[in-house]
């Protein structure tokens, strides 16, 4: 089986998505090829999520140590969510990117899917 | 050999600070330079082990003691204690409350997680008792190493 990827860098992601960017401004020419969507943070710790962009409706610290943990490489709050300021400094801190994106789960899921982004897997 | 070991506290039912040992050692690790791999892995057994204990357990600790060839975890409260470990190493088996669910926990993968990025994983618990959470890590040498 033939999987590709195509990467985008974080920028253009803030671009799909219409999201404003709560913390690493100065991290947007990250380059991201994988998606993963999730509430589920043990989704997030068990799959292939290194360097791969974690879209969450949840907002708790636990957010950012998870992606920490698992190497995500930037977290997209859906629903217009916004984390407390306390958690937005510690991903400050860890330089790990957070956005927030005013569309539901499934259209930003679905906008980066027309981007080409793959699931944590490859498969798309 | 043992080179170099840490403990850290791990507080019942702070959920806030759930997961700063894990943290932590990742830290150390990177900054030791060991496989990337391997630090993912010791991570996120620390980091599923820490939550563990802060939901279900009592009050605990972490320790981590890294020799020449292997890093070894040990993750130990003093809390309930596992009713039926076979069933808590089965994915989808779960006693979480609502309060875990929301915060993105308790679906049942936390020890089947760590089974599967540990090498070795022996879990120690009685009812009343505790729990006692061993992993073992391979430090491969040559390409694989820091």
């Amino acid at each position: 089986m033939v999987f590709w990827t195509e990467q985008m860098k974080l920028s253009q992601i803030v671009e799909a998505l219409n999201a404003k960017v709560l913390t690493g401004d100065d991290l947007l020419q990250k380059d991201i090829d994988t998606c993963g969507a999730s509430d589920l943070m043990s989704n997030i710790l068990a799959g292939l999520s290194e360097g791969s962009l974690l879209l969450t409706g949840l907002t708790t610290v636990q957010v950012i140590r998870t992606a920490m943990i698992a190497g995500v490489g930037a977290v997209v709050f859906v629903r217009g969510k916004s984390p407390p300021q306390e958690v937005i400094d510690l991903a400050g801190e860890q330089e790990l990117p957070l956005i927030s994106s005013p569309y539901s789960m499934f259209v930003s899921c679905g906008r980066l899917h027309a981007c080409n982004l793959t699931g944590l897997d490859g498969r798309r | 050999m043992t080179a170099l070991k840490k403990s850290y506290y791990i507080k019942s039912r702070d959920f806030i600070r759930a997961g700063e040992a894990s943290i932590k050692i990742q830290t150390l690790l990177k900054s030791l330079n060991y496989n990337p791999q391997l630090v993912r892995r010791v991570a996120i057994c620390g980091y599923e082990g820490e939550m563990n204990v802060v939901m279900h357990g009592g009050d605990g600790s972490l320790s981590i003691a890294i020799n020449t060839d292997t890093l070894n975890m040990e993750i130990s409260d003093d809390g309930p204690g596992i009713v039926d470990v076979e069933k808590a190493m089965q994915t989808g088996f779960s006693t979480a409350s609502d309060e875990h669910r929301k915060m993105g926990f308790g679906a049942g993968m936390g020890l089947p997680n760590m089974k599967k990025n540990a090498d070795d994983l022996i879990v120690e618990s009685e009812k009343g008792q505790g729990t006692r959470v061993r992993m073992v890590f391979f430090i491969h040498q040559g390409s694989d190493a820091g």
